[in-house]
């Protein structure tokens, strides 16, 4: 290939304090080319986007886009130098409509009018529709994506960044993102794709860069190398899958019948006449796109949303209007997927997090005393092992980095000998070794009887781990099937299909 | 006349009642936003009572005192915007401290000016306009400063909804980490947004000590921040609901005065705490479950930004 190259990256360092998340990292896009940038969460990826877009400034090195020297001060000088991004956790304001949103992300926005019309205009192109009037808040996570990808053609960008942009597809939605994607590049677009997703980077990308510790550790083409190659350089080692013991389930643990509860979260989605079993030993996987009922199920499951007496019964027993401390009594525990704020209370030390989920089920309490020196006990146990790394205890929780706290708050629900365990996205944000090694607990448990319910987004994780499948989707959840014989299109079909969109129909 | 209340004469003063929790609130409906609730309103119009009457004394013009009203609220809503914004202190605690600090310090500054009349502000000639029956009484006989708070009602709306300034304001106290992701200036905005609001605070306090009172004596706002507070959540951040709600309030703290004068036989003690009573019971009805207040408020409201990421 003889493309010139469109943005160059040399030798670019940065060092946080105590973190060194870019050394000397170089690479180069041409024009018109689909670059991977592969690492695993805390690899540096982030951070050397955000370099490129002006978000941060590098200690070393320098950057070239078509030849002259690139230091973007802020998003504004990128955007003008022809680089966009769509970001991984979306840039986009609920309350505000998308021709709002659009005209945010513009330097010199059109009268709203006509940007509208060509909001219009290039969603048509490019198989994206959208309706430049509505809110924000009321749209799906695809569409959300939609705004984010239209905002960026706008500016007509010779570089497009994507931050991990598939995490929130259905798979028929991410064939689409891919043909509008392939499109762009045929046009002369170079696009820089992130994400830890191999098969998908297999089927996408020219050329990958695989970052391990903020360093490149190799560069290669995706599609010359199987996807476990790859994995083994992201990951630098090599992986071993979960093992699973051979299914013999018990009675039914718990039963949800008919649950409807409205959502107690702005722009939130209520659950509508969910019914769902699992017995002793199984796990059930439930997917389905970010947004569509994931959270409000936990929450109505936890306790922390009350519902009708009988549409939740552990061991027959309604429970569905009891408050979270009685449904642990009886032995249910729940992890949410929001580690700060919801899982573990930030500015307090990790004991004190034990304590506040792990009291009633470890008696860390006598006679309205806390027992310190268990509480301190049960939180070293729990750090020892899920192999949480933390200087001690006593540290807060926010002083944890995203996967050793989901490592603590997750090992913090499985080490109280649950009978039914709910949790909402186990290894959002965790390495690919710990993952591993937590999805591995959620399987010994359920080997040792216990019934399991595992929220996800992630369907390579539900299909490793789940033994019945189901998906929520705008707050209905499908019928579970067993996940042997399931065909990802099938998977796709019941996570609500394409949400109506359509291939892209431009350049013909 | 009705039951010894003269309507022309209530709606005429109601008007000018509701002038200083107009601007307050119109000030502090773009301060929250922008995501930023400043609770120290009644600290700054205090404070922009007490200069702008220095200030009109001093000089002889109603006009600078104004000015100096202004400058006060904004210079003391400095303090605020450098606690929250610079520091990042907590917003409601800065906002309390901001309140009480105001209380004092202006008592402190205005103890020589107690007993003085200041200049007095006109009205507006509007030559045979204002000798329309009814209307004329009603709309045409006032200062400027009551067309100039509709005026910037007007023009807050507008910069609101239709400017690019207001659109970049609305959406940095919606998400303020998405807005600094597209590299607009959080804090900058926000501290130009609370100065605003110090301002607007401060012209209605002085239009309190210059026309509505018009002297100075401690503690002569009497609570019309809280109340212009209310009236922003009551408003559900709408600058043209903020002016409904300040007549209403405004129409209450009129109406019972004029009960009093007519001789109603309600206790007066009820009657002063009425305007006050019927703001808490507003805001409970507003803000209780998830009314329609609730959804409607900035969703970064009161939280602190830091680029740490």
């Amino acid at each position: 290939m003889t493309r010139p190259d469109l943005l160059r990256v040399e030798g670019v360092t940065k060092t946080y304090p105590g973190v060194v998340a870019n050394s000397d990292v170089s690479f180069a896009i041409s024009q018109g080319e689909i670059h991977a940038l592969l690492g695993e969460n805390g690899a540096g990826k982030s951070t050397l986007v955000k370099m490129i877009y002006g978000l941060v400034k590098p200690d070393q090195g320098r950057m070239t886009l078509r030849g002259a020297s690139y230091a973007p001060v802020e998003p504004r000088a990128a955007r003008a130098s022809g680089v966009a991004m769509v970001f991984q956790h979306f840039s986009l304001f609920e309350a505000l409509n998308v021709a709002e949103n659009v005209a945010l992300g513009m330097e010199n926005p059109p009268p709203m009018k006509e940007l509208a019309s060509r909001i219009r205009a290039v969603s048509q192109e490019y198989g994206l529709p959208l309706d430049p009037a509505r809110m924000v808040g009321d749209l799906s996570a695809g569409e959300r994506q939609r705004v984010e990808i239209i905002r960026c053609l706008l500016q007509d960008p010779k570089l497009l960044i994507m931050d991990e942009p598939t995490s929130v597809l259905t798979p028929q939605e991410v064939d689409i993102l891919f043909k509008t994607l392939r499109q762009l590049a045929a046009e002369g677009t170079a696009i820089l794709y992130i994400s830890h997703k191999l098969e998908e980077i297999r089927a996408l990308c020219d050329e990958a860069t695989i970052l391990r510790r903020g360093k490149v550790v190799a560069t290669c083409t995706p599609r010359e190398r199987s996807a476990r190659e790859m994995a083994e350089l992201m990951v630098g080692a090599t992986l071993t899958p979960p093992a699973r013991a051979g299914g013999n389930k018990g009675v039914v643990a718990l039963e949800v019948a008919d649950l409807s509860v409205a959502s107690p979260i702005p722009f939130g989605t209520s659950l509508k006449n969910v019914s769902f079993r699992v017995a002793k030993g199984e796990v059930l996987g439930i997917a389905g796109v970010a947004g569509n009922g994931q959270d409000e199920l936990l929450l109505a499951l936890s306790g922390e949303v009350k519902a009708a007496r009988d549409a939740v019964r552990i061991d027959g027993a309604g429970i569905g209007d009891t408050d979270p401390t009685t449904r642990r009594k009886l032995g249910l525990v729940a992890a949410p997927e929001e580690r700060l704020g919801h899982a573990a209370a930030p500015d307090m030390s990790l004991v004190e997090n034990a304590l506040l989920s792990g009291a009633v089920r470890q008696n860390l309490t006598r006679n309205g005393f806390i027992d310190w020196p268990a509480t301190e006990r049960f939180a070293a146990a729990i750090v020892a092992d899920f192999d949480v790394r933390t200087p001690g205890t006593q540290v807060a929780a926010r002083a944890l980095s995203g996967g050793n706290l989901q490592k603590f708050v997750v090992g913090r629900e499985l080490s109280q000998s649950p009978s039914v365990i709910v949790i909402n996205q186990p290894t959002w944000g965790v390495d690919a070794a710990a993952a591993a090694s937590i999805r591995q607990a959620i399987l010994d448990r359920a080997a040792g009887g216990a019934a399991v319910v595992v929220i996800s987004q992630d369907l390579d994780e539900l299909l490793e781990i789940a033994d019945s499948f189901a998906a929520l989707n705008e707050g209905r959840l499908t019928t579970p099937r067993p996940v042997a014989g399931l065909t990802v299109d099938e998977i796709g079909l019941m996570m609500g299909g394409a949400h109506g969109m359509e291939v892209a129909h431009h350049g013909h | 006349m009705i039951g010894g209340i003269d309507p022309a004469l209530l709606i005429s003063a109601l008007m000018v009642a509701s002038v200083p929790i107009l601007l307050a609130a119109i000030g502090e409906l773009v301060v929250e936003r922008a995501g930023v609730l400043n609770l120290g309103v009644e600290g700054m119009m205090i404070m922009g009572a007490v200069c702008g009457f220095i200030m009109a004394v001093q000089t002889g013009s109603a006009l600078l005192g104004f000015v100096g009203g202004a400058l006060g609220g904004a210079a003391l809503s400095l303090i605020f915007a450098l606690l929250t914004q610079v520091l990042l202190a907590n917003q409601v605690a800065s906002g309390l401290a901001l309140t009480l600090f105001g209380l004092g310090l202006s008592s402190l500054i205005g103890q020589s000016f107690v007993g003085i009349r200041p200049p007095s502000t006109g009205t507006v000639p509007f030559g045979p306009l204002a000798d329309i029956p009814f209307l004329g009484r009603v709309l045409f006989r006032h200062d400027w400063v009551v067309y100039a708070s509709v005026a910037l009602v007007a023009a807050t709306w507008w910069m609101l909804k239709a400017t690019r300034m207001g659109l970049i304001l609305r959406a940095v106290g919606e998400s303020h980490d998405a807005a600094h992701a597209l590299g607009y200036k959080v804090r900058k905005i926000r501290v130009l947004a609370i100065l605003f609001g110090g301002a607007m605070a401060g012209l209605g306090g002085a239009y309190v000590s210059l026309v509505r009172v018009p002297q100075w004596t401690d503690g002569i706002t009497a609570g019309a921040g809280w109340i212009a507070l209310a009236i922003v959540v009551f408003a559900s951040w709408r600058p043209w609901r903020a002016l409904v709600g300040a007549y209403l309030f405004g129409g209450i703290t009129v109406l019972q005065l004029n009960l009093q004068a007519a001789g109603a036989r309600i206790p007066v003690e009820y009657l002063s705490m009425s305007p006050y009573l019927i703001t808490i019971i507003v805001l409970v009805i507003m803000s209780s479950g998830r009314g329609k207040a609730s959804l409607n408020a900035p969703a970064s409201l009161g939280k602190n930004f830091h680029a740490s990421r």
